[in-house]
């Protein structure tokens, strides 16, 4: 083994440190930077390696002060790399726009229709109070349309309810009410469920009717259900739906609830005062509802004097056409789809 | 129902303002939906008094000077007679709107400037007096609105009054809620207080007779009691100011004194009156019957209608002369020259008037009523009430009064346990509340303290069981002043309908393609043999769409139809509805997804400024992604398709729809239209689970679908190579692909073609198709040897299976 001075070393590792930091400089991509690396950094065969093997040709005096210039002038070239390669990063991301406020490349956006997201957003605020969501045939005998929910026969209530029927006892449902009814023979209290579905009345196709339309209809039946729990769960809904609001309840009519009762809230244009969209009541009509009348539950076998219940109805789509200002419902029959893309988001 | 509130104020003195009387109805009894000020058309008009006064030479004017209040006096010219200086008189400033629509100006008449007009009633459309200008008499200061000083002003409240309701189709009835609602006693209108009471009644059950007059009832089912009151002498002509007044607060129209009368019992004690002209009743007889096969009987409005024996009708002794309770006949109406009159005020059966109405098409103010039900009792009163009124306000004298029918039987009790009270609106609601409550408003309340026994008043039609007096005693009470706390519930026992489950999935997925819902009419046209395959509605909306759907694809086609007359080419829909398939007499219902793609794909950008159209491949991703979706974990395939279709879509070998080319009425700039049609499934009127059945074990897992399970992630690395086959076009290319899997083993983890080529460097009547075929080991880096050794293995294979070679070069 050859000896070697500290002197003769130290012009090794300073000529090691120039030449390097010199090729990296010259380096002008990340490949020639990568070739120099290998070359005077690189574990196998690179000069670094080389002059480590030369500490061993030292003096054991010397040693300790060779190692710190060695490392020293290792620290210097890493660091002198590591910057190079970060100057020489951007390039290689390589493309430069000419002008970033071009428009994105973008897929067709779709969309519910609006209708739609009023039945779903009904449906999220209910499921928090445990409802689920029931469904049922829109042909149905009128029986299930009007005998099992106490519509007296050949009675003016049945004028409210122009029917189109397929055959004798075959009709398209006026409202998903029969839904109840299916419902409670098929399964046993506790209740809880939302009916969504397209009922079918014989309307003229104008601006404020249509023939078919969606309505979203719910159940409770269970022990000890009063008044109480009506008026609380449809005021929770109308707050959650409408932002906090106020609501009132007001004497209706339905065959198949007694007491029935109409939900308004507070107009959201006037706020009460009275304006033109609430008829200068400062009220808009939101729903019907009603405690479960006794006959209901009766017809479909549920012992009426030890359950009770309420129900409500709602039309989805006169809340679109409200809550979006579209003033002919025909609009959410047409789908133009310059209407539908409106909607999506 | 339009109710005044002047009218109400003479039925119950209450002190409410016309807001007040609407918010009180709304909340209690029935929704007031309208609320309109009447004689509006007078607001401008103020009360000006006469300063100065003086005649215009060889003229019948005046030239005078009125004070209306401004603090000037105004130069008015008069052409009336009675101006009195210091008298006071309705006066319409300059720029002031005359009800007859003459624009009031300054101008100048002979020489002298007119600023304003003193009014005569006529003028002011307050009666036909022009005799002079109308003299008022008040202290109110002048330049006072008019409405203010005459008792003139009315708000009308148009309230919905719904069918179980009929006793509120009168101000009186609306009285008797009002009376209760404000503690203030009901009174005699003093209109009515004056009439003297007709003569004894003569009175029969099925048959009587008075003076010249018979009344014989068929059928006391269908008409349970009539009253008869002949009123002789009477001189039809115009109505007295009140009346008048009356008649048209309600929205109505002033014809004749008799009219009139008749038509003031009607709204304001909700019993239908008709005046026949007696002289017009052939042997001065009423039967009440039905009408025989044959006749017929020209009513009122001058339609002549024929009749049959659903149609119950008063007769004389010849033939028809009304339609009972729906509306009178032509022959026998009173005209200018009636002097008798015959009035009738009966009970007729709300069946038999329903029938008669719905079979001649008359829906009329005494047919709505009638169908309702009217307050039977009272019948023998309103006869007199209402032959009074005829007399005093056409100077008639009342005769004979003829009641023949039964007695009504009282109502069945019903009996209320007062813990049902607050079982059902919250303990909120005692025994003594509930009685008190129930008497407002007419109920008889008897017995302890538990269970009442209550008696119905009747003009209540609606009263069968507890429930029903329950709602009286909410409403009453006041669903505001009722319990509204939200407490906790048991959860439910119905499990979310699989269809609304797998309906979301799809409608999630394809919006997030890009896809816009619809939810359109289902009803279509048929074209051809159509017809025998499709529901029919029997009384369809218009005979051009008679037919429900059978396929969502007819919808979809004409929606994409609507749109390209629209110049809408790009069109991107789908539905998520019911078909209805014609099954044995009745039908069955699918709940199925349809969806139409055609034009651009996506939209235009300056990298691409003309997108590439939706093409048949498109499509068959949105089938794969709609099938997917609906049944997560399933094996789906598409196989080519029958009858037209280009694809038919199966899940688990089972054909659940199809892909196809929508056949549109299309202008030559639209692109082709591919449509995908999917059976999600029936629409079962039966449970999804057994009754009292939880049902969700089987569906355990947000997407109702198995969980999927995990697969570790590969530690070694993959080989991959390339493998061109010149596939003979009998052959598909999902064959080869299930051969390459099958030689290629275990560790073959994927199988991707990657290109097609067809052109003349590969032989007539076969392509190229070019797979990337991805190795793998789980445990170890695969040799090269072992890949060389597979790759001949498949070649080998394919070659015996399939007689198909790698293409050469």
């Amino acid at each position: 083994m050859t000896p070697l001075t500290l002197q003769e070393f130290t012009a090794l590792v300073s000529s090691f440190q120039d030449e390097a930091g010199a090729a990296i400089d010259g380096a002008d991509s990340a490949e020639s930077l990568e070739a120099t690396r290998t070359k005077y950094l690189g574990r196998a065969h690179g000069w670094l390696k080389d002059i480590s093997a030369k500490l061993a040709q030292l003096d054991k005096g010397d040693r300790a002060a060779a190692g710190r210039l060695f490392n020293d002038a290792r620290l210097a070239v890493e660091a002198a790399m590591e910057s190079r390669q970060g100057a020489l990063a951007p390039a290689r991301a390589g493309i430069t726009l000419a002008d970033p406020t071009m428009p994105a490349r973008r897929a067709w956006k779709g969309a519910v229709h609006p209708v739609t997201a009023v039945i779903d957003e009904m449906i999220e605020i209910f499921r928090e109070l445990g409802f689920t969501v029931a469904l049922g045939p829109e042909a149905e005998s009128s029986w299930y349309n009007f005998g099992s929910l106490n519509f007296p026969a050949d009675h003016p209530a049945m004028d409210l309810h122009d029917t189109l029927y397929i055959s004798d006892d075959l009709l398209l449902r006026t409202h998903t009410s029969p839904v109840q009814t299916r419902t409670l023979q098929g399964y046993a209290p506790p209740i809880r469920v939302l009916i969504p579905g397209n009922v079918h009345r014989r309307d003229p196709f104008d601006a404020s009717h249509a023939p078919t339309f969606a309505q979203v209809e719910g159940l409770v039946v269970d022990e000890g259900i009063t008044f109480a729990d009506l008026k609380a769960t449809l005021t929770h809904f109308a707050n959650r739906f409408f932002g906090s609001t106020k609501t009132r309840f007001r004497p209706s009519y339905f065959p198949f609830t007694e007491p029935s009762a109409e939900m308004d809230v507070l107009c959201g244009v006037c706020k009460g005062s009275g304006c033109s969209v609430c008829k200068q009541s400062g009220w808009i009509e939101i729903l019907g509802s009603g405690l479960v009348h006794p006959a209901v539950l009766d017809s479909a076998g549920v012992d009426s004097e030890k359950y009770t219940g309420w129900a409500f109805g709602m039309g989805p789509g006169r809340t679109a056409l409200a809550r979006h200002g579209i003033p002919d419902i025909r609009i959410l029959y047409d789908s133009d789809v310059r209407f539908l893309q409106q909607f999506a988001r | 129902m339009n109710i005044s509130h002047e009218w109400l104020k003479a039925f119950v003195p209450h002190a409410l303002s016309a807001e007040q009387l609407r918010d009180l109805l709304t909340a209690h009894v029935a929704t007031v939906e309208g609320f309109e000020r009447t004689r509006t058309e007078l607001s401008a008009f103020v009360v000006g008094q006469v300063v100065e006064s003086e005649k215009i030479p060889e003229t019948r004017l005046s030239f005078n000077k009125v004070d209306d209040g401004s603090g000037s006096l105004l130069e008015v010219v008069c052409g009336a007679p009675n101006v009195t200086v210091g008298a006071k008189y309705p006066f319409a400033r300059s720029g002031t709107t005359m009800p007859g629509g003459l624009l009031i100006e300054k101008r100048k008449i002979r020489g002298f400037t007119s600023n304003g007009m003193l009014c005569s009633p006529r003028e002011l459309g307050l009666g036909d007096d022009h005799d002079g200008i109308l003299e008022l008499t008040t202290d109110a200061a002048t330049g006072t609105p008019l409405l203010d000083v005459l008792p003139l002003s009315d708000t009308r409240l148009v309230v919905d009054v719904l069918p179980n309701r009929p006793d509120l189709l009168s101000h009186q009835g609306f009285a008797r809620e009002v009376s209760a609602l404000t503690n203030t006693p009901v009174a005699v209108p003093a209109e009515l207080g004056a009439i003297p009471l007709p003569p004894t009644a003569v009175i029969g059950a099925r048959e009587a007779k008075a003076g010249a007059i018979a009344v014989r009832l068929a059928d006391t089912a269908d008409c349970p009691r009539y009253c008869a009151v002949v009123v002789r002498g009477v001189k039809v002509g115009p109505s007295p100011d009140w009346l008048r007044a009356r008649v048209e607060s309600v929205g109505g129209r002033s014809i004749n004194n008799v009219v009139d009368a008749t038509n003031y019992v009607l709204h304001g004690l909700g019993q239908p009156v008709h005046a026949f002209d007696l002289a017009k009743l052939g042997g001065s007889t009423i039967n009440v019957r039905r009408a025989r096969p044959g006749e017929s009987l020209v009513t009122l409005d001058g339609v002549d209608r024929t009749l049959d024996g659903s149609v119950l009708v008063i007769a004389d002794a010849d033939r028809p002369v009304a339609l009972a309770g729906i509306m009178g006949g032509k022959a026998s109406e009173v005209t200018e020259s009636t002097t008798d009159v015959l009035l009738e005020v009966a009970a007729f059966s709300a069946k038999v008037v329903r029938g008669g109405r719905r079979l001649v098409g008359l829906n009329t103010d005494a047919s709505y009523r009638y169908e309702r039900g009217i307050d039977d009792v009272a019948v023998p009163r309103i006869a007199a009430v209402a032959a009074g009124l005829l007399a005093s306000v056409s100077g008639g004298t009342v005769e004979h009064m003829v009641v023949v029918g039964d007695m009504p039987a009282p109502r069945p009790p019903v009996s209320l346990r007062v813990a049902r009270v607050g079982r059902l609106l919250g303990d909120v609601v005692n025994g003594a509340e509930t009685r008190a409550l129930l008497e407002s408003i007419g109920f008889g309340v008897t017995g302890g303290s538990e269970t009442f026994t209550v008696t119905a008043p009747s003009w209540r039609h609606d009263i069968a069981r507890d429930v029903d007096l329950i709602e009286e005693v909410a409403r009453l009470r006041g669903y505001d002043r009722l319990p509204d706390t939200l407490t906790g519930a048991r959860p439910g026992n119905v499990p979310d309908h699989p269809m609304h489950t797998v309906s979301s999935r799809v409608r999630a997925a394809l919006t997030a393609l890009g896809l816009l819902e619809i939810r359109p009419l289902p009803y279509v046209a048929a074209s051809g043999s159509d017809a025998n395959v499709l529901v029919r509605v029997r009384n369809p909306l218009g005979e051009d769409e008679p037919f429900l759907r059978r396929r969502l694809a007819d919808t979809l086609a004409r929606r994409a139809e609507y749109n390209l007359t629209r110049m809408q080419g790009d069109v991107r829909i789908f539905e998520i509805g019911t078909a209805f398939i014609p099954e044995g007499s009745g039908l069955r219902e699918e709940m199925r997804v349809g969806a139409l793609v055609m034009g651009a794909r996506r939209p235009a950008h300056f990298t691409e400024p003309v997108p590439p159209a939706y093409d048949a491949w498109d499509a068959k991703a949105l089938g794969e992604a709609i099938t997917i979706a609906a049944w997560p974990g399933a094996r789906v395939s598409l196989a080519a398709g029958t009858a037209g279709d280009l694809w038919t879509v199966t899940v688990d070998g089972t054909v659940v729809g199809r892909v196809y080319q929508a056949a549109l009425d299309a202008p030559i700039w639209a692109s082709p239209a591919f449509g995908i049609e999917i059976t999600l499934g029936d629409m079962p009127a039966t449970p999804v689970a057994a009754r009292g059945a939880h049902n969700y074990a089987d569906r355990a897992g947000a997407a109702g679908g198995a969980h999927v399970r995990y697969r570790s992630l590969p530690s070694t690395p993959a080989a991959e190579f390339d493998l061109a086959f010149v596939v003979p076009d009998s052959i598909g290319a999902a064959q080869v692909e299930s051969a390459l899997r099958t030689a290629g083993g275990d560790l073959l983890e994927s199988v991707v073609v990657f290109d097609e080529y067809r052109g003349d460097k590969v032989p007539p009547g076969t392509r190229s198709l070019a797979w990337r075929l991805t190795f793998r080991h789980p445990e170890r880096t695969l040799r090269e040897k072992e890949i060389e050794g597979r790759r001949a293995q498949l070649l080998k294979s394919l070659k015996e299976e399939l007689g198909i070679v790698v293409r050469a070069g």
